[in-house]
């Protein structure tokens, strides 16, 4: 039982520790890991000293797994087994894919989300995903020696629930333990926000690889308070690639092209979009494997006219955010540029012109988001004394119900802060109805087919009534990752269902495990070990926990209250004297439950506390 | 949790239309820092699930208040009064006038695909939505009259929706 002497009981939370915690940005192109060391936010560098991972898998037919930039060396010689931009694929379906066509892989249209056939059989975008997770928290492990506590990982703040969900999942493939999803315009906020101390309306303009964010934040004493967010997940730099890569098919006349071709292509087009941030033309030659050759000069005027339409793409997207936060342009104080792709003098020029002002790039734009989640992540690690800043987020996308008639009903309406809940009441319209299906859906469009399906499930055993005459509540609830869990009960018999939402477009619980028994196929890890060492660890984390309260609050409890607590306590540690992963996981659950009341009665405390000290500023 | 506190009492509130805006701030921020999961994430479950129900009601009365149609029908649902009762339409007939006449500029606006028009209405229709809530607030806090502040709700959603037509119209030529 080597893995019970990492740390004795109740060690993991003594608060002079440290607790490791890494920011991640998995970003569409390029990802990212970050830590805060010595109270500074630093980005870990691989053995080589890149920072840098770029976001490419390739898969070996002998079931090896290459990440980063050996994959990206041979996407041009074995494009179909080398999956880039794996994240625009996260939580979609083949249809969703407009440019399906035009890239060198193999699509299985599987429910849900799209797969891809690789030499190592079929992949998800979860295990892509996953195996670059897999791969900075290894260079993580390594350069901060020791067990992580946990994760902050960014995603587009437009991302709608499914693409959030994926993304979970891929972090608990890759064993990670989520301390939070993080919008990554907000998380770039905080690094900016708290380097500067600054105080007002800030909008962040985050172009990256694949996906366009815009939001606006009020930061105030501390708080960043996002009003509104808006964007577009599926425009990025790859889109301004493949408008130079149709221009060199164009300007080549080539013939319809290799998978390897149409990669190589696509690698010369960034060339030379990268060439033009600096220069003003970029000469691109290419050879195909059939022998036809370009020799072309692209010039900068050239480029920006031919992508002068995905710049104006980001600009609607921007005014609808403004409006709904309410403001004007010339409410903005500050606007941060963010992603790679905001290093194009097009881009920039295009901001500055829209805000009257000229935008703010001092930071790394490559770099800003995975600093920011790892500042976040050292709070929620609890490693900073808890009165720092405050983070309040917004979703991005109205979540709804479809109605009668295929229309959609809208729940919580966007650029609604989160955590929120909402309920709506429904009726039956049949008499002697004894079922109803619900229908979850996410977006602004009227009707129901035109909005994203998150789910659908049933509330069955209604008692059968005259049409009308139930009273069937439905209740979403959004968690502080964004992430929707929905419920439903009939309010006169008090029948009940629920899902957290993940049928139609997250994994299932058994493809999660199917995965993991792959990904162990080929790993020295084992399974067992690694699900027991997760357990515990969760459970060492919260007998310290506990005590730690008890020792804080007990007296909140009367004696037998206390005593029950302590029972779960020493309930659980028995369980840890044994190797039973699951014993252990119910035992944690049981000390949950156990300790739920003393929990409330905690957060009531701090509350009143809090609101006292609030009213005596105000008015003394 | 204690449910039974009113939105306004949560925050140190007195329970009136005429809102002490900045009060209203320091009291949500207050409350969020202390209550927020952000606050509780290397803490146990059930401390994380209390945060989030806490942070959850922390939003709904920020909002409910913050926001002026809202913080009507809340006040009048304190004195027990359904400011939402679908069966009750009853409008003055001068409103109804200078709803259509709003409607047809709208109109106008979206065929003249005119940004300067809009922008012209946008003010005029927040002005307006100014005016209601100033006359629901002495309904509501000095005259005590719930049902002339009933309709007053019922014109102030008018307002939205009309405001948020605008909005429609601007992507819509925008696009």
């Amino acid at each position: 039982m080597a893995l019970l002497q990492i740390s004795e009981p109740g060690m993991s939370t003594a608060p002079h520790q440290h607790r490791l915690a890494i920011g991640i940005d998995l970003g569409t192109t390029n990802s990212l890991v970050a830590t805060v060391r010595s109270g500074l936010a630093v980005v870990l560098d691989d053995m080589a000293g890149h920072s840098l991972l770029p976001s490419v898998v390739r898969y070996h037919a002998d079931g090896r797994v290459e990440v980063g930039y050996p994959a990206q060396a041979a996407q041009n010689a074995d494009p179909r087994n080398t999956i880039v931009s794996a994240k625009r694929f996260m939580g979609r379906g083949l249809s969703d894919i407009d440019d399906a066509s035009a890239l060198p892989y193999r699509f299985v249209d599987a429910p849900g989300m799209v797969q891809l056939s690789t030499a190592a059989g079929v992949k998800s975008p979860v295990e892509v995903s996953a195996a670059i997770l897999k791969t900075l928290r290894d260079r993580a492990e390594v350069a901060l020696g020791g067990e992580l506590v946990g994760v902050v990982i960014t995603v587009p703040a437009y991302f709608d629930d499914a693409q959030r969900q994926a993304t979970k999942d891929a972090a608990q493939l890759a064993g990670l333990n989520v301390l939070r999803l993080l919008n990554e315009p907000t998380a770039a906020a905080i690094a900016y926000g708290l380097d500067n101390a600054s105080e007002g309306i800030y909008a962040v303009y985050d172009l990256g690889g694949g996906t366009f964010d815009i939001s606006i934040l009020k930061l105030s004493k501390g708080v960043f308070e996002v009003l509104a967010t808006n964007g577009d997940s599926a425009l990025g730099g790859d889109d301004f690639d493949q408008r130079i890569f149709c221009w060199m098919v164009e300007q080549g006349r080539f013939q319809p092209l290799s998978p390897g071709d149409m990669r190589l292509l696509l690698t010369k087009a960034r060339d030379a979009k990268e060439a033009l941030t600096d220069h003003t033309e970029a000469r691109v030659t290419v050879m195909l494997s059939t022998g036809e050759m370009l020799d072309a000069t692209l010039t900068q005027a050239d480029f920006n006219a031919m992508t002068a339409g995905l710049v104006s793409k980001t600009l609607a997207p921007t005014r609808k955010a403004l409006r709904d936060a309410g403001l004007a342009v010339e409410d903005v104080k500050g606007v941060v540029m963010v992603g790679g792709s905001t290093r194009m003098p097009c881009v920039r020029q295009a901001v500055a012109d829209y805000f009257h002002q000229t935008p703010l790039t001092n930071l790394d734009p490559d770099k800003v988001v995975a600093l920011g989640a790892a500042m976040q992540a050292d709070i929620l690690a609890g490693n900073r004394a808890g009165d720092d800043w405050l983070l309040l987020d917004v979703i991005p996308l109205s979540l709804g119900l479809e109605t009668m008639g295929g229309l959609t009903e809208k729940v919580i309406p966007r650029n609604t802060t989160i955590p929120t809940a909402r309920a709506q009441d429904f009726t039956t319209f049949k008499d002697g109805q004894t079922a109803m299906s619900v229908h979850v859906l996410q977006g602004e469009r009227e009707l129901a087919v035109d909005c994203r399906s998150l789910a659908r499930f049933e509330l069955r055993g209604i008692p059968p009534m005259v049409a009308g005459a139930a009273r069937i509540r439905v209740t979403f609830q959004v968690d502080a990752d964004g992430l929707l869990s929905v419920s439903a009960r009939e309010q006169s018999t008090g029948v009940e269902a629920s899902v957290q939402v993940k049928p139609s477009y997250g994994l299932g619980d058994e493809e999660i495990t199917r995965m993991l028994k792959d990904a162990f196929t080929h790993a020295k890890d084992d399974m067992r070990a690694r699900a027991l060492n997760e357990q515990v660890v969760d459970a060492q984390g919260l007998i310290a926990a506990t005590r730690a309260a008890l020792a804080e609050d007990g007296e909140l409890l009367s004696a037998d209250e206390a005593a029950a607590v302590e029972a779960g306590i020493a309930a659980l540690e028995a369980l840890l004297a044994g190797s039973d992963h699951l014993a252990i996981k119910r035992g944690i659950e049981a000390l949950n439950a156990a300790t739920t009341e003393f929990a409330q009665r905690r957060m009531d405390r701090n509350v009143r506390r809090a609101m006292a000290g609030q009213k005596l500023e105000t008015f003394g | 949790m204690d449910f039974t506190r009113t939105h306004f009492e949560l925050f140190g509130l007195p329970t009136a239309y005429a809102l002490d805006r900045d009060k209203l701030d320091a009291s949500y921020r207050e409350l969020q820092n202390t209550v927020h999961p952000d606050r509780f994430a290397a803490q146990s479950e059930a401390e994380q699930r209390v945060a989030m129900q806490w942070a959850t009601q922390a939003n709904e009365a920020y909002q409910t208040l913050k926001h002026p149609v809202d913080r009507g029908v809340y006040l009048l649902k304190l004195h027990g009064i359904d400011a939402l009762d679908a069966t009750d339409t009853r409008m003055a007939p001068a409103f109804l006038m200078q709803q259509m006449a709003w409607r047809e500029a709208i109109d106008e606006a979206r065929d003249a695909r005119s940004a300067e028009a809009l922008d012209m209405l946008m003010s005029e229709l927040r002005q307006a939505h100014k005016a209601i809530e100033a006359r629901l607030g002495v309904l509501l806090d000095a005259d005590k009259d719930y049902e002339g502040a009933r309709e007053a709700v019922r014109q102030l959603r008018f307002m939205d929706k009309l405001i948020a037509e605008v909005g429609d119209v601007y992507e819509e030529i925008e696009d």
